[in-house]
């Protein structure tokens, strides 16, 4: 190999591995910052305790209710992105025509082009008083309003995965299946649904860790109320928005700070998680369908 | 036996957008006969098989003229229920094509589609059509396992027993043996040979010998058009058109 062929592999492999240096440096600092607060707080109160108190004297950090903020904020997502983006999804692959295809995939691509902070002020300026109307009540700031808005935003990611899982279930089904005598909805719910059917859970999945790791909207929208929300209705602060809100006033090094840091890494671990799950039903997938893993 | 024509092809003509796919086609086809469909590539002998399941229809952007009569009615006629036309003519494609579902679940999904869900029909059924495309032996142990699991050509008699399932009286056989080896591709033959006697059977092959094997009609296809249609043997033996013997002797193909 000449000088230059191996100074160019070398310039790649750097370029190539770059993703890996970031996220060990993410990790180590994660854990670093974060330990020191769940050492004297103890693990289990700083993931059940129910009072996020960080500024009072002495603070508390039980960051459960902010579990709960980002986890009802995320099903309520779930409730709408996943009927819209997988019905949007089967309608585009299955049944709209080339014009329509060529009409809606750019749009469901556009809508997951809009930056957050977008949903963001649209949601706190015109969804939420609207539903503050609607429902009567005291606040349209809430896990109701978070919710609806960032099932919208998930929208696009689980509308093109699971249509490339559906494309990816060989035409030969289809055809077998049609030649059996089945109709277009048979095909569809008992042959292809089924093949993709992993593909989509992993559409659902990855939904899952985009809405969770989302916080500009939420910021905005969810009321930023720390508190155990009791229905879906009430303000709630996520975990995202809660390092977002505070990082800036919380003194570096102190124990509010690294209690931030900690949050981060168990939001960092929960999404870790859910990739790996998607990674998992994805490589089973697959292999069910005989492709090289 | 005496012969009994089952389909009637009458002047058919299909295009793909522009492209004239099969030209005038006029043939007929009997009941208890192996008829083969032999043919250089893209001479249209798949298109045309395709035609009487209606497999074409999902397809965009094809014409047809002319007529297919299955036991004395056009197939085409707005009237004629296209799911019930499938289950009156089943097919078997060139590459197996099992549901990624277990071998029994891939043999009552036929009957299953049509409302049967007694479990006890269902078993018999899957034993009849497993023994008539002789796979039973082989799979009787494991009918919960993945059809995937399965060689090339057991995957091929399954796909040939969930045709079998439903019942139908005519198959289409499109390449059956063109992705399977020599042994795979024997017992498939038996078999075509063995299911003549229920059935009317079609086959495409690329392949001179097999056609010559299985078949009792042989039709030559070329550029869309019928070239010769006639038995097995005069049409290996004693072509009456040029070109029927330059490709039957392999001077092209």
């Amino acid at each position: 190999m000449g000088i230059t062929d191996k100074i160019y592999k070398y310039i790649f492999m750097v370029i190539a591995f770059s993703s890996f240096i970031f996220l060990t440096g993410i990790i180590i600092v994660l854990f670093k910052e974060g330990l020191p607060v769940l050492s004297s707080t103890g693990i289990f109160s700083f993931l059940f305790g129910k009072s996020w108190y960080p500024t009072a004297t002495p603070p508390e950090f039980g960051i459960f209710p902010l579990i709960m903020g980002s986890l009802i904020v995320t099903l309520g997502a779930m409730v709408v992105a996943v009927p819209v983006g997988i019905g949007s999804a089967l309608y585009i692959h299955e049944i709209a025509g080339e014009k329509q295809k060529m009409f809606l995939k750019p749009v469901v691509e556009l809508l997951g082009a809009i930056p957050s902070i977008i949903f963001g002020f649209f949601g706190m300026v015109i969804v939420a008083p609207f539903l503050q109307n609607l429902f009567n009540l005291s606040t349209g700031q809430c896990a109701f309003t978070g919710a609806l808005i960032l099932g919208v935003m998930a929208i696009p990611v689980l509308c093109s995965i699971a249509e490339d899982a559906l494309s990816v279930v060989p035409k030969s089904y289809r055809e077998a299946s049609f030649a059996l005598g089945a109709n277009r909805w048979q095909t569809l719910w008992k042959v292809i649904m089924p093949a993709a059917g992993s593909g989509v859970s992993t559409a659902i999945i990855l939904g899952i860790s985009r809405v969770m790791g989302e916080t500009m909207t939420v910021l905005l929208v969810t009321g930023g109320a720390a508190m155990m929300p009791k229905s879906i209705f009430d303000p709630v602060r996520p975990m995202t928005s809660t390092i977002a809100a505070e990082m800036g006033e919380a003194a570096v090094g102190g124990e509010h700070y690294h209690a931030l840091f900690a949050i981060g890494l168990v939001l960092f671990l929960i999404t870790l998680l859910m990739n790996m799950i998607a990674e998992y039903i994805s490589r089973k997938y697959r292999m069910k369908l005989g492709m090289d893993v | 036996m005496l012969e009994e024509i089952r389909i009637k092809v009458e002047n058919i003509n299909f295009f793909y957008g522009l492209k004239h796919a099969l030209v005038d086609l006029n043939m007929d086809i009997y009941k208890n006969r192996v008829t083969a469909m032999i043919g250089p590539s893209g001479c249209g002998k798949s298109t045309f098989i395709r035609l009487i399941n209606r497999m074409n229809d999902l397809v965009s952007h094809t014409t047809l003229k002319g007529r297919i009569l299955l036991d004395g009615k056009n197939i085409f006629d707005p009237d004629v229920d296209v799911v019930e036309l499938r289950r009156k003519v089943g097919m078997v494609f060139q590459k197996p094509n099992p549901f990624p579902k277990s071998i029994f679940e891939n043999l009552v999904y036929g009957l299953q589609i049509k409302g049967v869900t007694d479990k006890k029909v269902l078993n018999e059924k899957t034993e009849t059509a497993l023994r008539k495309a002789a796979l039973w032996e082989e799979v009787k142990d494991r009918l919960n396992d993945s059809a995937l699991r399965l060689s090339g050509g057991q995957q091929q008699r399954l796909c040939i027993a969930r045709c079998l399932v439903v019942e139908p009286e005519v198959i289409l056989f499109d390449e059956p043996c063109a992705s399977l080896d020599p042994i795979s591709t024997r017992k498939i033959e038996d078999l075509i040979v063995e299911l003549k006697k229920d059935y009317t059977i079609l086959v495409v092959t690329h392949n001179m010998q097999q056609a010559a094997r299985i078949s009792t009609k042989t039709a030559f296809f070329l550029l869309g058009e019928l070239i010769e249609f006639g038995n097995t043997e005069d049409i290996f033996t004693n072509p009456k058109d040029k070109r029927t013997e330059d490709y039957v002797s392999g001077r092209f193909g």
